[in-house]
């Protein structure tokens, strides 16, 4: 009976909804070119970590006796001019880069963010000052300036990883300040500050956790550029000290032998290559699977 | 969109001395005893205590640091950047030596990843999913992922050493021997434009698949126009306007790989230059290289940004 | 009057992630010369869907018609490719459409005089002149003051009732037979709803076209629509004449509907009676009706049995419901 005040029988029962998580799982790993990604990348941390049981040789033991081996069944890549086994070296080479390029972009998201939040959060002259800083920053060319400020300081691992962190900071600052800006005008910190939540608070509590999932896509999108700027350091003799095995530096080693033993500079460069691809793939997948446009949407 | 301009112009300026800020601040606390400026390393050790004190105040180098940046940036608005330690000429007269080279071929470089990265990303847009995505897609991300010196090593193992086909090292004007310039000059250029295509494929790409889903090219479906004219006529210009944001990084980056590419192919030019000045800790070129290349890339990025606000007559009409 | 459009059992599904959303299913509904038509219902009911699906503008993944036909001019639409030169000289030319955003609905880099040209010049292959001075008419004839000035300008540079007001004036600039109108005038504020609403009326006895409005919109389709199509959950419920439907609604949902909309002609002081329950989730829906969760009048029947037909219960009448509401009354 149509009467006034006569209701239905409740609430339409829903399905069960995926949770964000199953979501974010079937997109990532629904493409496989990204899967591959994942495996090389795996791969490659597996082989940093455990260099030394995966190694066949001391990568560091000249053997002048064995020097420019061709790939032969002792020495699956050959040896080096100072009999080196290359195979060992491309193996250790893993954690220079890898150590490296982690380094530089842990220094260049902290700097980053911190200049981002600040910038964004407070606006004004900080903003307009650190936002040309940024500018200024970015006239430089990474590896110039990481190639200058390794360069002066000294080489070592430290130097670099600042050196290079310098060349990144850039982007993650913009990111942030860009995502600090959008958020700033939502509801909920307003409610914060109505509430009475200090600034900082404001800040660490509540931007930079809803920042997340922009920041570590933009991370896993400048890994694979970290580590080819990396290679180009040491490439050019900047870098990872001698004798210490970096794949740049095997590659500007094995130049020379370009004719006799092609293999000195083409694996490592092919290592190079597979592990940015690698990184470059999640990147791509992460990105895919958290970008909220793409909500609800294959 | 001439408040605009003046904005930006304004703003450029203000970057440009943060950079010079930057440049002397690195050239002069980093090395430890900014005299190394303007003395080379044998020097120091030879010269007496005296002889050094009186070279520092030769240089200003006792004076306040404030005063030693305006002094600086005083000569420096002269054309004063300073002597050269190994080449022993003024540092002005180096860098004017090499920086047209290095602009020849960056610009080379510039103009086809513009020719050959957007032609690409659209290609991959409109197709997306089809074989022409998947190869474009493919190509774009090796793009990214080749580390630029260790193809041109393989390009000089290739073309060079083994098939002959080009020589492998050295420049030559343009204007001097055309064919030889060329030929010197295709594989620098190649190992040079492969990111930056391969970033402008990618950036374009992206760019027209969002602008393919905008209510706008919806409407213009629904106006019964044609495909090609609506991606070349609604949405090419739209997604166009991203992209060309980003060219102005492309330069800086293209600047980058002149570092890496000028060094293994033996170009004269400012990438291979500020290489071989650190090597010989030349502070005083260096110092020279990094101001010169920051102040090109700002004055390219002000110049981006203009036509940037051409194509987007939101800009130009407020 | 003769038939324009008729569509039969139009379905459109779209595959998510989370399963086949049946956007429209079975939709059937005709358009006669020189009428206006209403398609009314809730968000997410599947109006927008299947008028979209007329003109096959579905984005192909994730959506796709499955099935169906569209009839005009003696031929099916949906047996054309989409991209093809016959639907393309469709759209636009013969049937128009459009949307609710007028602010996102322009193409912020050309000009309105641009955008209102290619219709022009395509359509009617008019010639730069011809279409230029066409479009500055076209735009007075919207009331849009200052038109020759006005026709180099860009969207941003207008309101967003004006936007609309150019929107109207490129769907009807080739003298289409059919315009249809989804959610014209949801993003506008309510006096721009009523200029624009009046306006579209205007044009349409004007250049003889007919008008299908999709709407949430009660109050718009009462004042101007000659007969009404209700539309729940990808189907239709129930279709007639308006003054048939607003005065005897029969399906649940449809009486809902008007009893949740203030009358003036009502005495003060009567409840606005929402419809219990939220709108349905449309994947993975059961067989039988899709109103039942919400319904007041079911019965027995209605539990077990698939979901009803359409059944004629007065002069074009219809409604898809096992309960004689009328009796109910």
């Amino acid at each position: 009976m149509a009467r006034e005040g006569a209701v239905g029988a409740g609430v339409t029962e829903m399905p069960p909804r995926y949770s964000e998580f199953q979501r974010f799982c079937s997109v990532f790993f629904s493409r496989s070119l990204v899967l591959i990604g994942l495996i090389i990348t795996v791969a490659a941390v597996i082989l940093a970590l455990f260099a030394p049981i995966l190694a066949p040789y001391d990568p560091n033991k000249q053997n002048l006796s064995q020097r420019l081996l061709q790939p032969s069944r002792e020495h699956l890549l050959g040896t080096d001019a100072l009999g080196r086994d290359t195979l060992s070296r491309i193996i250790y080479g893993s954690r220079a880069s890898l150590m490296v390029s982690a380094g530089a972009l842990f220094v260049a998201t902290f700097v980053g963010v911190l200049l981002g939040l600040i910038a964004g959060y407070f606006g004004g002259i900080a903003y307009m000052f650190i936002m040309r800083f940024i500018d200024a920053l970015m006239a430089f060319p990474t590896i110039l300036l990481a190639l200058v400020i390794a360069g002066l300081l000294g080489g070592g691992l430290t130097n670099i990883v600042l050196a290079l962190g310098i060349g990144l900071i850039s982007s993650f600052a913009r990111l942030m300040c860009a995502q600090v800006l959008s958020v700033k005008e939502n509801d909920y910190v307003l409610a914060g500050r109505a509430m009475g939540a200090s600034d900082l608070r404001m800040m660490f509590m509540h931007i930079l956790p809803n920042s997340f999932p922009p920041l570590i896509v933009q991370v896993s999108l400048w890994v694979g550029f970290a580590i080819l700027s990396e290679a180009g350091l040491s490439f050019l003799g900047v870098g990872i000290q001698p004798p210490t095995a970096a794949w740049g530096a095997m590659i500007n080693d094995g130049y020379k032998y370009l004719l006799t033993n092609p293999a000195l500079s083409f694996a490592p460069g092919v290592a190079i290559m597979l592990v940015v691809f690698g990184f470059n793939m999640i990147g791509d997948g992460l990105r895919d699977a958290l970008d909220p446009r793409l909500r609800g949407r294959l | 969109m001439s408040g605009f301009i003046v904005h930006r112009l304004i703003q450029t300026v203000f970057v440009l001395i943060l950079v010079s800020l930057i440049v002397f601040v690195v050239m002069r606390f980093l090395p430890g005893d900014p005299i190394l400026l303007y003395l080379s390393e044998d020097q120091v050790r030879n010269f007496t205590p005296q002889q050094i004190a009186e070279v520092r105040a030769q240089f200003g180098l006792d004076k306040p640091v404030m005063v030693q940046y305006v002094d600086w940036m005083r000569g420096l608005f002269r054309g004063d950047f300073g002597i050269s330690m190994s080449y022993r000429i003024p540092v002005w007269e180096e860098i004017s030596r090499r920086l047209p080279i290095t602009f020849y071929l960056g610009s080379i470089a510039f103009v086809v990843s513009i020719l050959l990265g957007i032609p690409m990303g659209l290609i991959a847009a409109v197709r997306r999913g089809k074989w022409s995505d998947t190869v474009a897609t493919l190509l774009a991300n090796l793009g990214i992922t080749l580390p630029v010196f260790w193809l041109g090593i393989l390009m000089i193992y290739l073309f060079g050493l083994y098939l002959r086909w080009l020589p492998t090292f050295g420049y030559t004007s343009p204007f001097e021997n055309f064919w030889l310039s060329t030929r010197q000059a295709i594989m620098p250029v190649i190992c040079l434009t492969i990111f930056a295509t391969a970033s402008s494929a990618r950036q374009t790409r992206s760019a027209m698949l969002e602008v393919i889903q905008q209510d706008y090219i919806r409407t213009a479906w629904a106006k019964g126009l044609k495909e090609r004219v609506i991606i070349l006529r609604h949405a090419l210009k739209n997604s166009l306007i991203p992209v060309v944001t980003l060219k102005g990084i492309s330069l800086r980056n293209i600047f980058g790989g002149s570092v890496l590419v000028e060094t293994v192919f033996n170009v004269p030019g400012m990438g291979r230059l500020a290489v071989d000045a650190m090597m010989s800790r030349d502070y005083a070129i260096v110092q020279g290289v990094i101001l010169i290349i920051a102040v090109v890339v700002c004055l390219a990025n002000l110049i981006v940004d203009i036509s940037y606000s051409w194509l987007d007559p939101r800009i130009r009409y407020g | 009057m003769s038939v324009l459009l008729n569509v039969e059992n139009l379905k459109t599904y779209f595959r998510t992630y989370r399963g086949l959303v049946k956007a429209a299913d079975g939709v059937s509904f005709s358009v006669n010369e020189r009428e206006i038509v209403g398609l009314v219902g809730e968000s997410g009911c599947g109006k927008s869907v299947s008028m979209l699906s007329v003109l096959q503008l579905i984005s192909t993944p994730p959506g796709e018609i499955v099935g169906g036909k569209v009839l005009f001019d003696g031929k099916d639409l949906l047996q054309f490719d989409a991209k093809g030169p016959q639907m393309c000289s469709i759209r636009g030319g013969k049937i128009a459409m459009i949307f609710q955003e007028p602010m996102t609905s322009l193409n912020p880099v050309l000009t309105i005089g641009r955008q209102l040209t290619e219709m022009l010049e395509l359509h009617l292959h008019m010639d730069k002149e011809a279409a230029r001075e066409r479009a500055a008419e076209l735009l007075r004839l919207v009331g849009i003051p200052d038109p020759e000035t006005r026709v180099h300008d860009y969207p941003h540079q207008f309101s967003g009732g004006m936007r609309q007001r150019v929107m109207i004036a490129m769907a009807l600039s080739c003298n289409p037979r059919i315009l249809i109108a989804d959610e014209p005038t949801t993003a506008v504020d309510v006096t721009t709803q009523s200029q624009l609403l009046e306006l579209m009326k205007d044009m349409v006895m004007r250049f003889n076209t007919s008008l299908v409005v999709v709407t949430h919109n009660l109050g718009v389709v009462a004042r101007y629509v000659q007969r009404i199509y209700v539309m729940y959950a990808g189907r239709i419920v129930e279709s007639g004449l308006s003054k048939d439907i607003f005065a005897h609604p029969r399906h649940p949902y449809t009486i809902g509907l008007l009893k949740c909309v203030p009358r003036l002609d009502e005495a003060q002081g009567r409840k606005l009676v929402p419809i219990d329950g939220l709108p349905p989730n449309l994947i993975g829906m059961p067989p039988t009706c899709a109103f039942l969760p919400r319904c007041g009048a079911k019965i027995e029947r209605c539990t077990y049995e698939p979901w009803p037909a359409l059944r004629l219960v007065g002069h074009e009448h219809y409604v898809s419901c096992y309960v004689d509401t009328q009796e109910m009354r």
